[in-house]
Parts: structure tokens; C-alpha cells; sequence
């Protein structure tokens, strides 16, 4: 027999909400979020770091979950895709974006795309189409072409310089 | 909302699931399931000697291993040949669990349950099996010569040989002023979605019976396959696809060996069990397409028509043939694009290789094709020191030709006949977009300011909507939503909005109020599946079927409540009213949702609503039964559309290149599209699909491409060395349409699934041709390969 894995205690205060899980210290940050926490908003493309679907924002800076054990990120912010909604649960910008854009097909890459430019948008909200495709250069998609997907970045800008009222409108 | 919605770019029903993390993908379900993993040949070409478990089995969280002794019954039985053709002599599938041999690496060995996925994986590597080696066959050209063989009873490695001739092609060609001959080469890529493959299945004891999430493009045959395989009834398997995470082809193979392990597990178990494909996985046990060498002797006339096309392929199938060899028929006849080819013979070999197993990606068989047949108009304008377009211009096909007749065999088993299409007029739309006129001067221009450029057209006719049938069922809930079912799945296409659109256009209602399931055999159980861009044409018009008879029952039902003909009635934003009357009007009119409650008389009154249709809730004509005869109770009805033969949808694209006159990078610096679909149900959705095939055209055009070495090795399995395009290697796409509907189905669409892929080397081979001055032969290629083909042309 070979010995039980040690187990450590992590807790993540996730989309604003404190969550706590027993893990192995080799449990993927990804995992944790998927399997332990049930939130499975977050993909897994690749395992590997290359893709980008894992995507979700430690401390407000994306971060691939498939390349973090959720034991070095204990007591961090996390928020992931679910996290990308308005408080009252509607769509927030760059969800919306993505919508008015058609800049989603299988949605399988999506949410590594929606927390990716809701990161980047804080870091410059008025990106230019050049800057708008760069912002994207990270992460794979095999549906769209990525056409709509900078479509939406530029979409995503416009929306958050907009009250939710009017551009609802 | 109003409930004009055919034909209009709406926004997706499915987006706001899916952009909030609320998708359900394989991987998503089944928390509570053991996981199971696979050992997988490391070797390309092996006799298993023997399997030794000894060190894995005292892992904690091992719940059991597997391997092909266990499998009893079907279950131990080659995997099913899917498409069976008489001409596929020497088909061969493999098994479940590998059964002494091994014929690529990535081939599942043993299967490993365990608590969770860390476990399954440990498990795996303390699983010890000892190989005797086997000499592999690696690449076409080894399998041609077959100086060794992949499998010891198939000769020369060729699983099938297939000829098709149209005319007199030795006599034409002997014939023709003029002869050129072309080698061809295009290498393999693959679909590679986002989302590997999946399996999840639940084993209930007490109903016996089971139920399997798979993600796949064929949930029906799926569960058709697995009762046969299981030995179970087939009233008692029901599968699911929930949401997929793209499919682009590979995912419509079936039984896939974790797909009958799986489930098999599970009943074995009386457990949950999941299998998730990883991305190293996904490379080497799942499927590969495109590989082929192409040899075509050409004659035409001094105006560059053609008189006599010879063409020989040469296919790459890999280890196994469990999809039959629809890929190189495809290439054979859908070579033929837009063009009459004079006398035309199509010869083809398909052999094996001990290399992951060739099945459709995207396109199945086409951009061989389309490359093949452009780059031959490109060498004939080359020749005759003619313009390229207007080669290809002179062998179209008229629209005053249609319906045109190949007299070759299609895919599906029926005639190659195009049904319409205006060559012509795609042509000019594409030439202004692009401005074929103006190239010239541009590249002046740029040739002064020392830069390369050059433009290359190709064009592709697709057969689409192939058969044999899809179903739909629609019915008006008493509140009056509308649910509607087909069999066939969805991995990304937006179904669940198009078909909400025909069927909200079909019954007049808002298209908000419709919700579509696909894929789900629980709610409709006859389906062929999602490829060949048929979904659409397909499902499409089954689901108008079904709603035109559900608008007629409630036309009926209405007038029967309203006391008015049928034919007085219509029916707008849900509610069935008197031809141009204002709904509001007194006696004039009813909702949907009363008419569905007064279409199944009740005898308990539920609620409130439901009064109105018991035996005492209102006037009723006592002559005759509340059911009358030849009529069911409800609001729905279910409908099927099966086409004569395929429909053809057409396409043109151009590009401009640059090259780098030192360092020999290749950039694009346009793409256009101009693409025939006939009649669109979205027309947002349709250019979404001509995008994501664009960005798979120049992915397969420059950058991907499976690199195996000499002892079959695939040695670039993984996203960073398998080089899927990322936003920057996409260009901007141009597009624009024609609508020229289809005369076969009462919708008169084509599929748009594939087009944006077909011409994707086809027309950058162009461009990179136009940009040297040589013609390039081999796709993809690189910076590297320019760069060397450049110094074979240097004189030394």
C-alpha cells in the first residue's frame, strides 16, 4: 500500500466569497476551482499554460490555473468567469460585449478570453484594434477566427465607459 | 420583440450560459464519478508480450484495471468499420483495449479507475508492459513502397483502391494540344477542438439502465453502437452530448475504445465513472486528417480549357480505417470545384501507416482536393502566359448548366450532380473585393520600395446537407413556449438559435420563446449526426416540418374555439387571430398558449389554465370524440427531411502576401471571401463559420502540420509545438455573398460549415507562387521551407 497523500486546507476568497477545501499540495489551482469547489466556469485546454482557457485573475492579475498548485495561492482573491457578471447577475461588460459581438462559438475558450480582457480593460480601456488583438495574443480559439473576439474587446471598452442603463437601451 | 426572425443576424440564445460559466461540458458533470485513465502504447508498432500490474496495485484509490482479457463479450471486439464501401477490401478497426498488437503510439493498452485523475495517472505509470518491437511504417511514401506492412494480411498496405473515370481520359489526353503533369504534396493536421474528447456514464441497477454523456457529434449512433457493443437494450441506453467543446470532424467517430470502456466500467462498477481526454491524448489517440500525395496529368486547349484531368491520390489512413474512406472519395470528386473537367478519371489509394488513424477534419478530404485542382488552373495560366482568373473563368460551370451532372459517385452513394450555383457572379464580387484589376500597380509599387508581394485566387464547390435524414419535433407548451428537439448535436454552431429561428418564423411566434435541445436521445432519438455542413439543411428543414404541421393543427384548434375558417386565421407574436385583425379585437383572436391547453382535452384541471380543457370546462360538440380520430392529444408534431442528394454550396478566395525578401516570413496582407450558401437563416452565424474556417485554412496553410519521425513518433503533441494560429497569424477577413438558394429542400439553404477551410491552401500556395515566381507543391509551409526552396533555385 502507499501511503495517503497529506492533505492541506486552502482557502480562496472567490468571486468575493470565502471557499474553503481539503487538497493534496499537488492539486491544481484549476482543479480546485473545477473539481473541489464545483465552479466550473474555468476550462482546461491544454494543461499546459499555452492556451489560455484556465485563465482567471489571482489579486487581479490573469493567471493560467492549470500552471498553480491551489496550495501557493492560499488566501488569495480569485475571481473567475462566474465572477464576470454584474452584481445582479446580468452580464457584465465584456460578457455583454462578447454577446453583442458574436465573438463566441463552442464558448469551450471563452471564459480564458473574458477574464483575460477584463484584466487587460482595467490596464487600458481604450485600446486601439491593434492593441485590442494583442491583448488577445494569448489565448487559443479554434471556432471564431478571433475576428469577433477583438471586436469585443473594442465592444467591451465602449460598454464599461457606459452606465449599464443606457447601454441597455 | 417581433417574430420576423429567419434571415435576421441575431444575437445567441446560448450566449449567456456559456459566457457565464454555466456551460455543461463533459468535464463538468460528474463530480462525484471515478476517473479512469489510459496506458497507451509509447510505440508505433508492437506485439504486446506481457502486462504486468504488480507494482500499481497497492496504490490508495485504485478502484480497478482493465485490460482486453477482461472485455467480455462484444465488448472485446474489433470497434465497428463505420462506412463500409466495396471498394475498402482491406478495412481494419482496433479494439477497445489493444488485443496483442499495438499499430500507433497513443493506442489504449489498459484502463485504470481510480478515486480521482492523480490517482488513475499514478496508477498508470507503476503499469509495466513488456513489447516486442515491430518495424513502424511511417509517411505515404513508405507505406507506397510497403517494404514492410502495418498489418501482416493487408498487401502493399492498401486498405482500398478506388478508380471513378467520367469519359475517355487516355483518349483526351493523347488528344490535348497541350500536357502538364503536377506532384503534389499536403501534410497532416487535425481538428484539434479546444475540448478533447469525454466520457461520463451512469449505471443504474434498479432500472437497469444506462446513461452516458459523451462529447460527440453523433449521440444517436453513439448509443446505438454502445447497446449493441454492452449487450443491452437499446430502450435502456440513452446518450447525451451535452455541451461540446468544438468538434471540427474528429468527434463524429464512434465508439471511440473510451467510449465503450467507460460505460463498460461502470456497469462493471455500479458506478460513476469519467474519463477526460487530456491535450497529449487528444494528439495521439484521437484522429489526424489531410495527409496525401497527389499526382495530376492535365490537357487542355490553347484557351486553357480542359479536355482530360487524371488525378492520383495517394491517402495517408493511418493505423485503422473506422471511418471507411470517405476522405479521399471526398477528395476525388469535390476536386472538381466549379469547373467541367472534359473527360475526368479519379484514382486513389488508401494505405496504412503505424500513425494515428486519418478521419474528416473540417473540409473531410476538400482543401486536398481544391489544392489539387487549383493549383493545376494556376500551372495552366502559368503555361499559356494567361490570367489566372480568367483560366478558371473559361472551364466554370454556367448557371444556364444547372442542374450540373458529374457523372461520378458522391459520398453519400448518390450522383455528383451541383444543383445551383453562379460561378460567374462570385467570381466578379470576388475580384472587386479583393481588386484583381488593381494588383498590378501595387505590386509596381511595392517591388520599387524593395518588398515582394503576390495574389492568389482558388475556388471550391462544397457538397453539403448530405443524407441520409434528420428529424425535428416542436411543441407549444401551455404557457405558451415552444420546446423543440433534434437528434443531431451541436459543438459551437449556434443551433439553438438558428433552428429557434425557423421555428419562430414557421409559427409566429418570438423567437425568445423557443428553446431548442440537440443531441440529447432522451428527447429525440433518430438522428444521423453533425457533419458535411448538414445541420442546418437538415435539422433545419425537419424543424420547419414539424412546425408548419403544428401551425396547421393550431390554425385548426383555433378556429374550431374561434368559429372561424382556418384559412382566415394567422398567427402573429404567438397568438392566432383573424387575417389582419388587431390582436386585442373581442372574438378575434386566442393565444398560442390557449390554443395548446384547448389541444389535449383534460379530464382533472391542474390549474387554472387547465379548466378550460376539461370535460365540463366549456362548449363542446358531443357528436364527436374529444380526440378525433387520425389526431393525438397535445400541440406538436414531429417532422423528417431526407434529400434526393446533396446540395452545393460554392466559394472564392483571394489573398494578397507578402514575402520577406531576406528572411522568407510570409505575411498576408489581405483575405478575402466571397461564399454561396444559398438562403441564410443568420447571417452573423454563417460569417462566424466562414471566420473559424479561414483561421483553420491558414493554420493548415503555414503553420500546422504533425511531425512524426522515422520510428513514429509524433514529436510535436502539444500546443506549444503544434502551432494552432493565435490572433496575430489570423489576418483581417473580408467577406461578402451570394444567396443562391438551394432547389432541393423548401428552405433553400446550403451548409456554411466547412467553405472558410477548403481554399485555405489552395490560395495562399497561389499568392506564395505569385510572390516567387515558382510554384509551390508542398503544404504547409513554412519560412524555412520558402527559405530552402529559394536556394534549390539559386544557381550555385
Amino acid at each position: 500500500m502507499s501511503p495517503a497523500e497529506e492533505l492541506y486546507e486552502v482557502t480562496l476568497v472567490v468571486n468575493g466569497v470565502p471557499r474553503s477545501a481539503t487538497v493534496p499540495a499537488r492539486r491544481l489551482l484549476s482543479d480546485f476551482l473545477r473539481h473541489d469547489l464545483e465552479l466550473t466556469g474555468t476550462h482546461v485546454g491544454c494543461e499546459h499554460g499555452v492556451c489560455g482557457a484556465c485563465t482567471v485573475l489571482v489579486d487581479g492579475r490573469p493567471i493560467r490555473s492549470c500552471l498553480q498548485f491551489a496550495v501557493t495561492v492560499d488566501g488569495a482573491e480569485v475571481t473567475t468567469v462566474e465572477g464576470c457578471t454584474r452584481p445582479d447577475g446580468e452580464l457584465g461588460p465584456v460578457q455583454q460585449a462578447f454577446r453583442d459581438c458574436h465573438g463566441l462559438q463552442c464558448g469551450f475558450c471563452t471564459p480564458g478570453f473574458v477574464t483575460t480582457v477584463t484584466a487587460y480593460l482595467e490596464e487600458n480601456p481604450a485600446p486601439t484594434t491593434e492593441q485590442a488583438r494583442e491583448a488577445i495574443a494569448g489565448n487559443l480559439c479554434r471556432c471564431t477566427g478571433y475576428q469577433n473576439i477583438v471586436a469585443s474587446v473594442l465592444r467591451a471598452a465602449e460598454l464599461r465607459q457606459t452606465p449599464a442603463e443606457e447601454a441597455s437601451r | 420583440m417581433t417574430t420576423k426572425a429567419f434571415g435576421e443576424p441575431i444575437a445567441r440564445l446560448e450566449d449567456p450560459r456559456l459566457l457565464t460559466g454555466q456551460g455543461r461540458f463533459l468535464d463538468d458533470i460528474g463530480h462525484r464519478a471515478l476517473a479512469a485513465a489510459f496506458v497507451r502504447s509509447p510505440h508505433a508498432h508492437a506485439r504486446i508480450a506481457a502486462i504486468d500490474v504488480t507494482d500499481a496495485v497497492g496504490v490508495d484509490g485504485l478502484v480497478a484495471i482493465y485490460t482486453h482479457d477482461d472485455l467480455d463479450g462484444r465488448a472485446g471486439e474489433p470497434l465497428p468499420l463505420l462506412i463500409p464501401h466495396e471498394a475498402l477490401t482491406h478495412g481494419r478497426t482496433g479494439y477497445a483495449l489493444a488485443k496483442d498488437e499495438v499499430n500507433h503510439v497513443g493506442e489504449p493498452i489498459v484502463m485504470v479507475v481510480a478515486t480521482d485523475r492523480y490517482v488513475a495517472e499514478d496508477v498508470c505509470a507503476r503499469i509495466r508492459v513488456e513489447y516486442e518491437f515491430l518495424p513502424p511504417v511511417v509517411g505515404i511514401e513508405a507505406a507506397r513502397a510497403a517494404e514492410l506492412l502495418v498489418h501482416d494480411d493487408v498487401p502493399g498496405n492498401v486498405s482500398a483502391h478506388m478508380v471513378q473515370e467520367n469519359g475517355d481520359v487516355d483518349a483526351a489526353l493523347a488528344a490535348a494540344p497541350h500536357v502538364l503533369e503536377l506532384d503534389l504534396d499536403i501534410e497532416r493536421s487535425a481538428s484539434t477542438p479546444l475540448e478533447g474528447k469525454g466520457v461520463h456514464a451512469r449505471w443504474d441497477a434498479d432500472d437497469a439502465s444506462l446513461r452516458v454523456y459523451t462529447s460527440t457529434q453523433a449521440s444517436t449512433s453513439v448509443r446505438a453502437a454502445l447497446a449493441a457493443r454492452l449487450e443491452l437494450p437499446l430502450d435502456r441506453v440513452e446518450v447525451i452530448a451535452p455541451d461540446v467543446g468544438g468538434g471540427f470532424g474528429v468527434k463524429i467517430v464512434h465508439p471511440w475504445p473510451e467510449e465503450v470502456m467507460v460505460p463498460w466500467a461502470a456497469i462493471r462498477l455500479g458506478r460513476e465513472v469519467k474519463w477526460t481526454e487530456d491535450r497529449r491524448e487528444h494528439f495521439v489517440g484521437a484522429t489526424h486528417e489531410r495527409g496525401q500525395l497527389q499526382h495530376v496529368k492535365v490537357g487542355f486547349d490553347d484557351d486553357g480549357r480542359l479536355l482530360g484531368l487524371d488525378v492520383t491520390v495517394w491517402h495517408d489512413n493511418g493505423a485503422y480505417t473506422p471511418y471507411g474512406i470517405i476522405v479521399p472519395i471526398v477528395t476525388t470528386t469535390q476536386l472538381l470545384g466549379p469547373y467541367k473537367p472534359g473527360a475526368y478519371r479519379a484514382e486513389f489509394f488508401s494505405l496504412y501507416t503505424n500513425t494515428v488513424t486519418v478521419t474528416p477534419y473540417r473540409g473531410a478530404g476538400r482543401p486536398q482536393g481544391c489544392f489539387a485542382m487549383e493549383r493545376t488552373m494556376d500551372a495552366i495560366a502559368a503555361y499559356l502566359g494567361l490570367d489566372r482568373t480568367v483560366v478558371r473563368e473559361r472551364n466554370f460551370i454556367r448557371p444556364d448548366e444547372m442542374p450540373y451532372d458529374h457523372g461520378l459517385i458522391f459520398q453519400d452513394g448518390r450522383p455528383l450532380i451541383y444543383d445551383s450555383g453562379d460561378y460567374p457572379a462570385t467570381l466578379d464580387k470576388l475580384k472587386k473585393l479583393i481588386g484583381w484589376e488593381e494588383f498590378e500597380a501595387f505590386r509596381a509599387e511595392a517591388r520599387a520600395a524593395g518588398r515582394r508581394v503576390g495574389i492568389g485566387i482558388a475556388c471550391y464547390v462544397e457538397g453539403t446537407g448530405v443524407g441520409p435524414y434528420e428529424g425535428g419535433w416542436v411543441k407549444v407548451e401551455t404557457d405558451g413556449t415552444v420546446v423543440a428537439a433534434t437528434g443531431l448535436t451541436t459543438q459551437g454552431q449556434g443551433h439553438r438559435t438558428v433552428f429557434a429561428q425557423v421555428v419562430a418564423e414557421e409559427l409566429g411566434v418570438p423567437v425568445d420563446r423557443v428553446t431548442v435541445t440537440t443531441g440529447d436521445t432522451r428527447r429525440f432519438g433518430y438522428a444521423v449526426g453533425t457533419f458535411a455542413s448538414r445541420a442546418a439543411v437538415m435539422s433545419g428543414n425537419a424543424l420547419a416540418s414539424a412546425a408548419r404541421k403544428v401551425r396547421q393543427k393550431a390554425l385548426r384548434v383555433a378556429g374550431e374555439a374561434l368559429e372561424a375558417d382556418p384559412r382566415d386565421l394567422e398567427i402573429v407574436d404567438g397568438v392566432v387571430r383573424v387575417i389582419g385583425s388587431p390582436s386585442g379585437a373581442p372574438g378575434g383572436s386566442i393565444p398560442l398558449a390557449t390554443v395548446a391547453v384547448l389541444a389535449n382535452p383534460l379530464r382533472y384541471a391542474f390549474d387554472r389554465e387547465a379548466e378550460r380543457a376539461t370535460q365540463f370546462g366549456g362548449p363542446v360538440d358531443i357528436s364527436k370524440p374529444p380526440v378525433a380520430e387520425g389526431d393525438s392529444p397535445g400541440l406538436e408534431d414531429t417532422g423528417f427531411y431526407s434529400p434526393p442528394r446533396s446540395t452545393f454550396a460554392n466559394g472564392m478566395h483571394a489573398a494578397i502576401v507578402e514575402t520577406d525578401p531576406d528572411t522568407a516570413e510570409i505575411s498576408i496582407l489581405r483575405y478575402c471571401v466571397v461564399h454561396d450558401c444559398g438562403t441564410l437563416i443568420n447571417p452573423r452565424i454563417v460569417e462566424g463559420q466562414i471566420h473559424g474556417g479561414v483561421a483553420q485554412g491558414v493554420g493548415g496553410a503555414l503553420y500546422e502540420r504533425m511531425v512524426y519521425d522515422d520510428a513514429g513518433q509524433l514529436l510535436n503533441a502539444s500546443f506549444m509545438d503544434f502551432l494552432m494560429p493565435y490572433a496575430t497569424e489570423v489576418p483581417v477577413i473580408e467577406t461578402d455573398h451570394l444567396e443562391t438558394p438551394s432547389p432541393l429542400n423548401p428552405l433553400g439553404i446550403k451548409g456554411a460549415g466547412e467553405a472558410g477551410v477548403i481554399p485555405g491552401s489552395a490560395v495562399l500556395a497561389s499568392a506564395i507562387s505569385d510572390a516567387e515566381g515558382f510554384a509551390i507543391t508542398r503544404m504547409p509551409i513554412s519560412p524555412s521551407d520558402l527559405y530552402s526552396l529559394r536556394l534549390e533555385r539559386q544557381p550555385r
